[in-house]
Order: C-alpha cells, then structure tokens, then sequence
C-alpha cells in the first residue's frame, strides 16, 4: 500500500507521510537516498483518512475538560491553547485545562482589543486574539537547512532531522480552522510544514459569541466548525482538519462549563471514547447548535456581496488607496498577526570559521520595502502600493494563485491595528468608487 | 491536499526529502568572462543532479555562506548546467568570482519556460544585454531548422555584449543575427540604437498574409521588453505569441515565499515566462 522506494510514489499519496499523534501512528521508517535521512512515519490505515465522510458522528458530553488535556499530554502532545498574559489571551502550551482563561472575555473594535470579565466561566469566551495557530504550523523562525565545507571544498548540506513537535491544539475557532486549511494549500509542499501539520491533533471550537471585529460569515469560514470541515470546496483527499469539535455551554453560577464534543476524525473517536462522558441529551445539543446558529446572526461586521476578485482587478489605480495610504502606518502588525499571511524571507549566515553556513527561513511581510527589492531598488516603495498588495493579494489575486480567499473574517487585522484601519471598511469604500466609475 | 488539482511542479514538491528545498552540490568546471561584470559558468552535479530541463526555467544557485539567487539557464546538456551571471550584488558577484573546481548549490529547475516554437513561422528573439542568457537555449533550439530565425541582440556598449563568439555559428547554420549598441566605442562599426530598431531589418510577414504568423521571444530589461512587444505587435507578430520573462525577487523558487508576485501571479511559478499580453496588462500599473 505504501510505496517505499520513489519519492514519486509518496508525492501521489502526501497523506502516507507525516508524524502521526493519537492513535494514527503506524510503523516508523527511515528512508535516506544519498541525502541526510529524515524519518518518516508511515500510516497503515490507510481508511483513516476518509474523514469526516466515512466517520460516525458520535457526541457526548464532558464535564470537565481536564481528561482531554491528560489524555492528549500522555499520548506525547505538546497542548497548546488559549492562555491570559499581559492583557489578552495569547496562545501557549498548557498542562493543565486549569491554566484555561476561564471567565475571560474580549471587547474588540478598529485599534482595540481589551479583556473583560465574563458573568460565566467560559474558557473559550473570548474572539481570535493576537496569535494565530501559524506560529506553531509555520513558526516566525525556522532553520531550513545547515552546511558544512570540507577541507577539499565539499558541501554537505543536511536538512532539518529532528522529528517535528506533536502539537494538539485545544480551542481552534472556525475561521481558524479555515486559515489552516488555507495555509494547507499554499505551504503543504514545504517538507516541515507538512510534517507539523500532519502530526498535529485539533481539537475545534464552535464560536458561539463572536465579537465586534468578527466577520467569518461572510467570509465563508464559520462560526459553525463542521461547516468548514465540509464546505464543497473540500476534497476528499485533502488533508483532515478537525479531530474534535467542542461547543462550550457556560451558565453564570456554574462551577464549570459543559462540553458537547462530537468526533470528527477516527483519531478523535478514539480520544474521545477514552475521557469520562455521559451521552449528550438531545436537549442539550439542541441548545449547543441553536448557540452556533445564533452566533451566526450576531456578526459585527460583513464583506461586500460582490465578487471582490472582480472588484479589486478593476480597482488597482483607485484614488482610494492613496486615502488609506495617509493612515497606514505601514508597521505589518496586520500581516503578522493574520492567520493566513504566510511570506517568510531567508537568510544566509555562517559562522566564523567559514566552514559553516545555515539558512533560516523568517515571517515576512509585503509592507516591507525590502520585501520587493530586486538590484537597483524596490518594485513597491509608495505605501499606497503596500497597502494594495496586502488587500488585494487577501480578498482578490489569492483566488487566482490558490483558488479562493485569503481572508477568514477573523478581525485580527481590524484589532490589531494602530490606526485602527478595518479591512471591511476599505473594502466596502472600494466597492462604492467602482460602483460610481 | 488535493494533488491531482495542483500544477505538476506542485506535486514533485512534496518530495520529502526536502529536494526541493535544499541545495544540490554543482562543481564549476568551466568559467568563461564574458565582460567585465558577467561570467558563464558551466556546473556539473557532484552527486545526483537535478531534474532535466526546459528552456527558459531558472535554477536557484547558492554561493556557500553568501547567498542564493534565481538565475536562468543558458545552455547545457546531459547532467551539465550553463549558467550565465552578471554581478550586481554580493550573491551574482560571488557566482561570477566562484574558481573552476568549487562548489555552488543549485535548486530546480524551476518556472514555466519558454513555449515550443510553433512548427511554421518566422521566430524573432529579441535580446537585452544579460536577457540573451535565458534566450540562448531557444536559439539553440531554432537553429535546428535554418531560415526561420532572427536574432536580435542590443546592448548597452560594444563591451557589454555576451555570447560574441557564437554569433558566427548561429548565422553559419542559418540564423539572421542583428547586432545594436547604445552607445558605440572607436570599434565599434555596427548598428547603434536601442534593439527594436533593428526589427526594420526582419522581414515579418504582416498578419492577414498567407504565410504562417510569427512568433516572439523577448528578455532584457522590463522597458525594453514592454517597447520590444509593442513593437512587435506592431511589425504584425500576434499578441499571444509573443513571450516574455518576468524578474521579480524570489526567495524560495517554489511558491511559497510570496516575494515574486504580480497581482494575480507568482513569478516562480506561473512565469518567469508570460505572454505579452498579460504582461503588458499586469506591468501598466504602477508599483503592482
Ligand atoms: C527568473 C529569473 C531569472 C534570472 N536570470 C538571470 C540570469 O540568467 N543572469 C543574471 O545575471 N541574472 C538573472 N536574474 C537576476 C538575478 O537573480 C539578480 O541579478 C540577483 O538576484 C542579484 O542578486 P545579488 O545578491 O547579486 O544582488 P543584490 O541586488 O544585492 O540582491 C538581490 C537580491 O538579494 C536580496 N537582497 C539584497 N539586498 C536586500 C535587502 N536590503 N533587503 C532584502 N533583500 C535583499 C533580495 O532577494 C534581492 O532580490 C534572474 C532573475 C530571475 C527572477
Ligand atoms: S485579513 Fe484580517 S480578518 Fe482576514 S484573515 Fe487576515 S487578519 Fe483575519
Ligand atoms: S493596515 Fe494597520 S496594521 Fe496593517 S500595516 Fe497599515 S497601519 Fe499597520
């Protein structure tokens, strides 16, 4: 079932190639062809990933979601989930579902994001904050690759051989969820995001309280999780997303939260079925899925109802970027803390001797001036080019080059921004100049 | 990942070796200068090498500890790479100073070249200054049927031109070669002006005749080629058989970095060679 000799054969069936967390590792393998070895766990049950279609939806209800953590932490997962540090909820590796951020939530506008005090003790009560899942699929720094010359001149050039980390990522919002599927098309040909990615356990989170930013509706991408990890334009072979989906259900009063979990991937089913449960009353799904619903009418924000591809094609020359280029201060905080903004940069070094070089792959951002610079200057300097490329490369050319958005309607770039541009809102003045013209 | 949706290039990627991103060691075996600022070097694998490749794709080239750059190839054959470098900057400068014998890393072949030929028609290649080097591959190529090609090579001064030694061979098997300067030294006896107005020299037979329509390939400098197409388009050559190879930083080579976009494009990826058409509809606006 595996082929084990070509390379060509793996590249027809990526799936077969990756570290593997709860329940879908296979046999460990090392294939090395005259190049430094990297190993490669190879999946035997090749069924699994027929998912979410060839998988039974089971729910349950949990009380607690301390055995998820423990679980996840003895299969050798690093969980990583929301946490509260220095004014927001940041995205951290947890021991324990104590470390949560339990009560807290968030008030968030154009240029503000603050925490606040929930009546209940909802852990995941809180929109996207300012990290994405990207730091730990796609870190900020990554080592590529090192070498080293011989005495007689020789290269040796080793790629990276440690095994990559098991991430289980506790609390992935829709959209976010989304943004990895995107990331997904546009990275997975890169050997370690694929390894990363592959290996990680996610455990989904329906948003049932989106907030003032929030606009994954119309962008597609939520806030109903299995809505993602359907949507038409996923094919059966691309990669699983969700293992796990949680709706949280936080009276105030209550000592905890309830969980309804649904499985959506085999690997899920097996968790699951290990933590103490009870069977979830019809009841009390009802209520979980009318929260989802309801979250969905409760958007703060929207895209246009155009065909934005369209639109922005038609708009490159539009007076109106010049008007955001007056308030954009060109600092990239939208670009970095955007959980589909992938351009990286890389750096050649070596060390004293000079024997030894490396290369490191870094974020970076198209508001950069560098980040165009071919000898003898730089393709976009004016900050009403930068700010173009970021907007229309999200919402319009990314259809071209991936075939769809580049935006999930997370609001992190509306939040995050010190000049509290809204993406939303210079998109919709867009649409009305072009509806003038 | 839905494989059988991506581009082919895509799908080699997956490689998990990592081939793709990591260096192949290449020895310099040969290393000719051809001006004072550019160099061709020929590169044979150390081990296994590359992947073969087509006219028009670019490699990515390492110079150890320095750099990595795109540069396209200009000849080769069997496991050797030609690769022909005009020093600008640390990396392309250190390429050029790179001695017989040591080792560079190339990664590739990369991009999309340049379309085949059609079986009848004229074929024009249009030449600016280091824009020869991914050309020579196609006139290589065209030389094998005598009478249908014309090569048009400008440069800034006499000094500047590359490949002066082959030009004889080309027009010995066939080809009209045409050569301009911009500004021309106490040698020089040529043509001086910028390359399209060499083109008055071809005979291309207008659209609407009966004779097959003609085909362009251009590179050199982004004006030139956008004056190159114009001109073209004008002398009767169709819009979509005119092809032109994009520069644009790159850092990866595979589509992934996100450095070598033009709107709707990646350079690495969807280029370096595009048709005219679409390159004169991306490159009119300003800054994209
Ligand atoms: C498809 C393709 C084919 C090409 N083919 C050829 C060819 O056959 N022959 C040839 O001579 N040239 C070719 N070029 C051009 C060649 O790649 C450039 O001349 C080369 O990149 C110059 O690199 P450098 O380091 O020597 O010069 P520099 O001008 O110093 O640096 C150029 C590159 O280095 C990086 N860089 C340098 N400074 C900075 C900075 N301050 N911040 C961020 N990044 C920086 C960038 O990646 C930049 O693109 C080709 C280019 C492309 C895209
Ligand atoms: S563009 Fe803004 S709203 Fe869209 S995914 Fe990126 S950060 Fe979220
Ligand atoms: S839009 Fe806002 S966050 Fe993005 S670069 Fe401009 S000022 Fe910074």
């Amino acid at each position: 079932m595996i082929p084990s000799d070509t390379a060509q054969g793996l590249a027809h069936r990526p799936w077969a190639v990756f570290f593997v967390c709860p329940d879908r590792r296979g046999s460990e393998g090392s294939i090395g062809r005259g190049r430094p070895a990297l190993r490669i766990a190879l999946v035997i049950d090749d069924a699994d990933r027929d998912r979410p279609n060839g998988v039974k939806i089971m729910s349950a209800l949990l009380r607690s979601l301390e055995p998820l953590v423990t679980t996840l932490r003895a299969e050798g997962c690093t969980v990583v989930g929301p946490r509260e540090r220095d004014g927001a909820i940041v995205l951290d590796a947890i021991d324990s579902a104590a470390q949560l951020p339990s009560g807290w939530g968030v008030q968030t506008g154009p240029g503000v994001y603050r925490l606040r005090r929930r009546a209940d003790r909802a852990v995941f009560g809180h929109s996207a904050g300012p990290q994405a899942w990207k730091r730990f699929l796609h870190p900020p720094r990554e080592r590529l690759w090192s070498a080293d010359r011989g005495v007689d001149g020789t290269l040796t050039i080793t790629g990276p051989d440690e095994e990559p980390p098991r991430y289980a990522f506790l609390g992935v919002r829709a959209c976010d969820l989304r943004a990895i599927a995107i990331q997904d098309r546009v990275l997975g040909a890169s050997p370690s995001y694929a390894a990363r990615r592959r290996a990680a356990f996610l455990v989904a989170v329906n948003c049932t309280e989106p907030s003032a930013t929030c606009f994954c509706v119309s962008a597609g991408a939520g806030p109903d999780v299995e809505a993602v990890e359907t949507r038409p334009d996923r094919a059966p072979a691309d990669w699983a997303l969700a293992d796990l989906a949680l709706t949280e259900l936080a009276e105030p009063g209550d000592a905890e939260p309830l969980y309804v979990a649904t499985a959506l991937s085999p690997a899920g089913g097996r968790i699951l079925a290990r933590l103490p449960q009870t069977p979830a009353p019809p009841d009390v799904v009802a209520a979980a899925r009318a929260a989802v619903g309801a979250a969905t009418d409760h958007m703060g924000r929207s895209l246009p109802d155009v065909d934005l591809r369209e639109m922005l094609a038609a708009s490159l020359d539009s007076p109106h970027w010049a008007d955001v280029a007056a308030r954009c201060l060109t600092c990239a905080n939208c670009t970095m803390v955007c959980p589909t903004c992938f351009c990286t940069s890389v750096t050649d070094t070596t060390d004293l001797s000079g024997d030894h070089a490396e290369r490191w792959q870094t974020w970076a951002s198209c508001f950069e001036v560098d980040f165009s610079y071919l000898h003898g200057g730089s393709v976009r300097t004016s900050a009403r080019s930068r700010y173009r490329q970021w907007l229309t490369h999200k919402l319009g050319t990314w259809r071209d080059q991936f075939g769809e958005s580049g935006c999930v309607g997370c609001g992190r770039c509306i939040a995050w921004c010190p000049a509290g541009i809204d993406i939303t809102a210079e998109v919709r003045a867009l649409t009305s100049q072009g509806a003038e013209r | 990942m839905n494989v059988d949706r991506l581009p082919a290039t895509r799908v080699r990627l997956l490689d998990p070796y990592g081939q793709a991103m990591i260096p192949v060691p290449y020895r310099v075996v040969h290393r000719h200068e051809e001006t004072a600022d550019t160099v061709t070097v020929r590169l044979e694998p150390v081990g296994d090498g590359l992947d073969a490749w087509a006219p028009g794709q670019f490699t990515m080239v390492y110079a150890f500890g320095v750099g990595e750059i795109p540069i396209s190839i200009s000849g080769g054959s069997g496991p050797v790479i030609q690769h022909t470098v005009r020093a600008v900057g640390a990396v392309s400068r250190a390429i050029c100073d790179a001695p017989v014998g040591s080792i560079l890393g190339l990664r590739g072949p990369f991009g999309r070249g340049w379309p085949d030929r059609p079986p009848e028609g004229d074929v024009i290649v249009l030449a600016g200054g280091i824009g020869l080097a991914p050309l020579r591959p196609v006139i290589l190529a065209g030389l094998r049927e005598p009478g249908r090609l014309s090569v048009l090579i400008g440069a800034r001064t006499p000094a500047d031109l590359i490949f002066t030694a082959e030009y004889d061979q080309w027009r010995a098997a066939g080809a009209r070669v045409l050569v301009t300067v911009d500004r021309a030294d106490a040698t020089w006896t040529g043509h001086v002006g910028v390359v399209t107005t060499l083109l008055s020299q071809v005979p291309v037979a207008p659209s609407g005749t009966t004779r097959p329509a003609p085909t362009g390939y251009i590179c050199g400098p982004e004006i030139m080629m956008r004056l190159g197409a114009d001109a073209l388009v004008a002398a009767g050559v169709p819009p979509h058989r005119i092809w032109v190879s994009l520069e644009r930083t790159m850092h990866c080579g595979i589509a992934l970095c996100g450095h070598c976009q033009l709107g709707p494009i990646l350079v690495c990826r969807d280029g370096p060679v595009v048709d005219a058409g679409n390159a004169a509809r991306l490159l009119q606006h300003r800054e994209l």
